[in-house]
């Protein structure tokens, strides 16, 4: 009898602690602020990313918080960590969503996590602007998705022209990350629109996130004899297989993607990202007041210069909280039609005009990496 | 006696069905999505590490494949909604009463394909893999899941890499917990009858099981193709619910983290599986912001359960009805 | 023809570093008949002790001494770092467990390698760090086929190693006794060795090897991160099954068949295959040929 009794007080505490914890998670909301959810990469894989892009929008929300807020309130941000995983992204946008109720949803850097997060906000009615994620799927989810950055069709013929028509280079390889829907993306429209240039692919090779090993396949792509490999990948890789493709003693030009753009690609590549060049929003060295405000604004807060992910996202929550001052409400639908209606917007990486397909049009400038700084090789216009 | 006992189980079951029933229609739109998220993830992890507990609690088969058979289920499912049963919906029209019928009913040919599909795997896997013992078998159904895991990877029109998007929403806080029923009621009984005797005498001494006349391979198979149909229908149950799937997450990861469901839990015990699924998919949500360090404290649970408690929590005793209701004795 | 024989080359270097890592798998397996799973975590520490002391010197005092110097002190370094841990993993979790189900054994194996993975997350970092240059890379050519001095220190240290082991299996007093416990442990533990300290020697030499492997990939893919150590891990475990595991030239050729498969798949077939490929062979072995390339089968006693 006193064991059952044991026994039964045991269990009992354990519904209690389960009932305890899942209190602790529900806490007390504040209606005073304006909830605004961001979600992005802090820790994982890509984490410089989430953590560059999270600065930008920190800048931007405490800047308008200074100035008096935001419909006389002030904003306060809910930042969520995605691990840099789809399917936590999912889970982290319904909490944004249900639990925190935010007005509206800026993040993720990585198009296969806001392809997992976009779904959920567009559902619930909720804004949802990315500030980077280029794959042209994005946006197409609903008509609450935005991005302030250009796609990837764009970039991708941007770095077709270039390579075909500014540098002459017709013998081209593409080395993609299969694992990774904006690198498979960018392969395809540089293929495309290489080819529709005059161009031609002479050797396709891949390769998954988190590889350390590329020798396999630039041995392949070697045997091709290209002039140029393609590299669509992420920072993370991109100075790695550089290194592997200057042992193997191979005389050609590397062009990267925007996802190139972080100091780690110049720090693990050193000599031999020497003279790649890659596509990019915009450059920390670019003489216009509004960039060189920010870059100084960036440093002086935060000790480093940023890449471009910090300024883009700081973008995106400048002209989200813009459109919510129009908007003069929280309410989701009237801050989407006044995202929509966005026009000439002046951002840190050129000006934005939101058009029908709820992208952004603006320029792409395409980078040299000169002694390991970034030199602006070209301004390529939409 | 036994009439007794049938007759218990079955007004359990009833009442059970009742209390979900009402439970989904009023408590569900109260708590709102996110807690109803939680516990439809408990849901899915009672499924797991019950259904994973008789393949190693009770027939003492060490597999670290079982998000392997999860993924295949899952994929399954949600293809077969996504290219046949949704368009299939569609053409019927979403009147009220009719999507209130429909949609149930292609959730559940769903998740029996995806369970079937995930058993077949498991069949084919486990007659060649579990004649191995011990270690070899952990091993191989690793590999297993991994193969299983590239293989999906590969395959374009589930994504590939990029994952499967779009899968319909069928899932609710009712299905999940009366698929989660029936794998404990499954399970329960197999362990009562002849067969589940024979897994015992498998897991506590195979050669002298052998000697008494045991089909040991046979049981064997069985009792993983059973766990393996389960783990599909959970990755299904899954699948219908994010409407999102990616190889990622059914890593070998995610096998060990049902392991440590059913080692904690402690093997051979149904409650304790369904205590720890509970406990540990609760933990990290009221815990969020100190989630590095989840993995660390499972892990170093992990070890030390082995060297003070090997047993695990329950230590293979089950939950009787006589611990809430003193009266209630058991005849 | 040149591709071929360049793609050999790269598989060869990638088999040397799963070979060094087989070899720990193999030696504890033949001893205690455990699957000791945080091997390949081992591996990763060691090449984050080898991150750290890399700094040290290229930063330190010693920035200027040759960089062969720097790198057998880093080398010796982790070596010494991981041996180190190898015998106060033994000790602590294996060793109480030398008398329970060998399950437990194998669930406990399990959680100390996740343990090492979590806590390498916190304490290192979650983001993968460049493992600092050692010697600078240089490229040469012979004949037809091209490769880098990395490539080349990381072949010759790898054998280098071995040859080390096999002289300390065959030749030396402690050797003998590893080979007569991993034979009998009763009747060892009867002709008056010490087996505790044989099984502790066992795991500090497979450390050791573990900790050696991890420099060496981290000059030859300078990136590392606390999960290194999950495939490869792996990898060198299906290695040592196929050569058969407890043998030790059984584990250095089977570690050298993986990476020429995995190479040549990842350069004809695709990198998606990559990690495909080690559990087809390892399904393969386990069907046609159980006890490996190099094994004997050994028929239960009841």
């Amino acid at each position: 009898m006193i064991r059952q009794m044991v026994k039964l007080n045991w269990l009992r505490g354990l519904a209690l602690l389960a009932l305890a914890l899942l209190g602790v998670a529900a806490c007390s909301q504040n209606e005073n602020v304006i909830r605004i959810g961001v979600f992005n990469s802090l820790t994982g894989g890509t984490a410089t990313f989430g953590i560059s892009s999270t600065n930008g929008i920190k800048m931007a929300a405490e800047e308008w918080n200074a100035k008096g807020g935001l419909l006389g309130k002030q904003i306060q941000l809910i930042v969520e960590d995605d691990q840099s995983k789809p399917e936590e992204a999912a889970m982290v946008v319904t909490k944004l969503v249900n639990q925190n109720r935010v007005a509206a949803i800026l993040g993720e850097v990585a198009s296969s996590r806001t392809l997992a997060g976009a779904p959920i906000a567009q559902k619930a009615g909720i804004p949802l602007i990315t500030p980077a994620s280029t794959n042209p799927k994005v946006t197409k989810v609903g008509s609450y998705i935005f991005r302030v950055c250009y796609t990837d069709s764009f970039q991708g013929a941007v770095c077709a022209r270039f390579a075909v028509q500014k540098l002459g280079l017709k013998r081209l390889a593409i080395l993609t990350d299969v694992k990774n829907d904006y690198s498979i993306g960018l392969a395809d429209y540089f293929k495309r629109d290489a080819v529709l240039l005059g161009g031609e692919i002479v050797s396709e090779e891949s390769y998954s996130e988190g590889d350390t090993d590329f020798r396999a396949q630039l041995t392949s792509i070697k045997g091709a004899n290209p002039e140029v490999i393609f590299i669509p990948g992420y920072y993370t890789e991109a100075g790695l297989i550089a290194k592997q493709v200057a042992e193997q003693n191979m005389n050609v030009k590397l062009i990267g993607g925007d996802g190139w753009d972080s100091p780690r690609t110049v720090e693990i590549g050193g000599a031999a990202v020497e003279g790649a060049f890659f596509c990019n929003h915009y450059s920390a060295e670019d003489t216009s007041q509004m960039v060189r405000t920010f870059v100084a604004n960036h440093v002086k807060k935060y000790g480093y210069v940023p890449d471009a992910m910090a300024p883009l996202s700081y973008d995106a929550a400048e002209l989200l909280f813009d459109a919510i001052q129009r908007a003069g409400s929280i309410e989701g639908s009237k801050i989407r039609d006044a995202i929509a209606q966005t026009k000439d917007f002046p951002g840190v990486c050129g000006n934005i005009t939101i058009d029908a397909e709820r992208n952004a049009r603006k320029a792409a400038v395409m980078l040299q990496i000169n002694q390991g700084k970034l030199k602006v090789y070209d301004v390529i216009q939409p | 006696m036994k009439q007794r006992g049938a007759t218990r189980t079955l007004l359990v079951a009833a009442l059970y069905l009742a209390v979900l029933l009402v439970l989904g229609s009023t408590l569900i739109p109260f708590i709102g999505p996110y807690y109803t998220q939680v516990l439809i993830f408990i849901g899915i992890n009672i499924i797991l590490a019950v259904s994973l507990n008789l393949i190693l609690g009770f027939a003492g088969q060490f597999s670290i494949g079982h998000a392997g058979f999860m993924a295949l289920g899952g994929y399954t499912s949600a293809a077969l909604s996504f290219y046949v049963l949704a368009p299939l919906l569609a053409g019927f029209g979403t009147g009220g009463l009719i999507s209130a019928i429909s949609e149930p009913a292609a959730l559940a040919v769903s998740l029996l394909v995806g369970g079937i599909a995930a058993a077949l795997a498991g069949l084919l896997v486990g007659i060649p893999t579990l004649r191995l013992r011990g270690d070899y078998l952990a091993i191989a159904t690793l590999g297993m899941g991994e193969i299983i895991r590239v293989v999906i990877l590969n395959t374009d029109f589930v994504g590939g890499a990029r994952g499967f998007t779009d899968i319909p929403r069928w899932t609710t806080f009712t299905w999940v917990f009366l698929l989660a029923g029936l794998c404990i009621l499954v399970v329960r009984n197999l362990i009562a009858s002849t067969m589940g005797r024979a897994l015992i005498a498998v897991r506590e001494d195979e050669d002298a099981a052998a000697a008494m006349g045991i089909n040991t391979t046979r049981h064997k198979v069985f009792a993983f193709v059973l766990g393996a149909f389960f783990a599909g229908v959970a990755g299904g149950l899954q699948a219908h619910y994010l409407q999102y799937l990616h190889t990622n997450s059914f890593t070998f990861l995610r096998s060990i983290e049902i392991v440590v469901f059913v080692v904690l839990g402690g093997g051979g015990s149904i409650t304790g599986s369904v205590i720890a699924a509970t406990v540990l998919t609760i933990l990290p949500e009221a815990l969020r912001g100190a989630e590095s360090w989840r993995m660390v404290i499972y892990s170093a649970l992990l070890v030390v359960m082995m060297l003070t408690r090997p047993q695990g929590l329950m230590g293979g005793r089950e939950f009787q009805w006589s611990w809430l209701l003193p009266g209630f004795k058991k005849k | 023809m040149s591709q071929f024989v360049q793609q050999l080359v790269n598989g060869l270097s990638l088999g040397a570093i799963y070979a060094l890592i087989a070899l720990g798998y193999t030696m504890v397996y033949g001893i205690l008949r455990l699957i000791n799973f945080a091997h390949g975590d081992v591996y990763m520490v060691g090449a984050f002790v080898g991150y750290y002391l890399g700094r040290l010197v290229s930063a330190g005092a010693a920035s200027s001494s040759p960089s062969v110097v720097n790198f057998f002190l880093v080398l010796g370094g982790s070596m010494a770092a991981c041996a180190l841990l190898g015998w106060v993993l033994e000790r602590s979790a294996y060793r109480p467990l030398r008398k329970a189900p060998r399950l437990n054994a194998l669930i406990t194996a399990i959680g100390i390698s996740l343990l090492l993975e979590n806590l390498g997350q916190l304490v290192f970092g979650a983001d993968p760090k460049d493992f600092p240059t050692l010697v600078e890379r240089t490229s040469l050519s012979v004949g037809i086929v091209t490769f880098s001095n990395i490539q080349l220190i990381v072949i010759v240290t790898a054998i280098v190693l071995m040859l080390g082991l096999q002289y300390i299996v065959h030749r030396t007093k402690m050797g003998t006794a590893m080979r007569a416990v991993s034979f009998s442990h009763d009747a060892s533990g009867l002709m008056g060795i010490n087996i505790h300290r044989v099984i502790s020697f066992t795991f500090v030499l497979g450390s050791a090897l573990a900790a050696a492997a991890g420099i060496l990939v981290g000059l030859y893919n300078p990136k590392i991160d606390p999960l290194m150590g999950i495939m490869p891990g792996l990898k060198a475990f299906v290695a040592a099954v196929l050569g058969g595991i407890g043998n030790i030239p059984g584990a250095i050729v089977g570690g050298l068949i993986m990476g020429v498969a995995e190479t040549l798949t990842v350069g004809y077939l695709s990198s998606t295959y990559r990690d495909a490929i080690t559990f087809v062979i390892l399904v393969a072995v386990l069907l046609f040929r159980p006890t490996g390339l190099f094994g004997t089968t050994a028929r239960a006693k009841v």
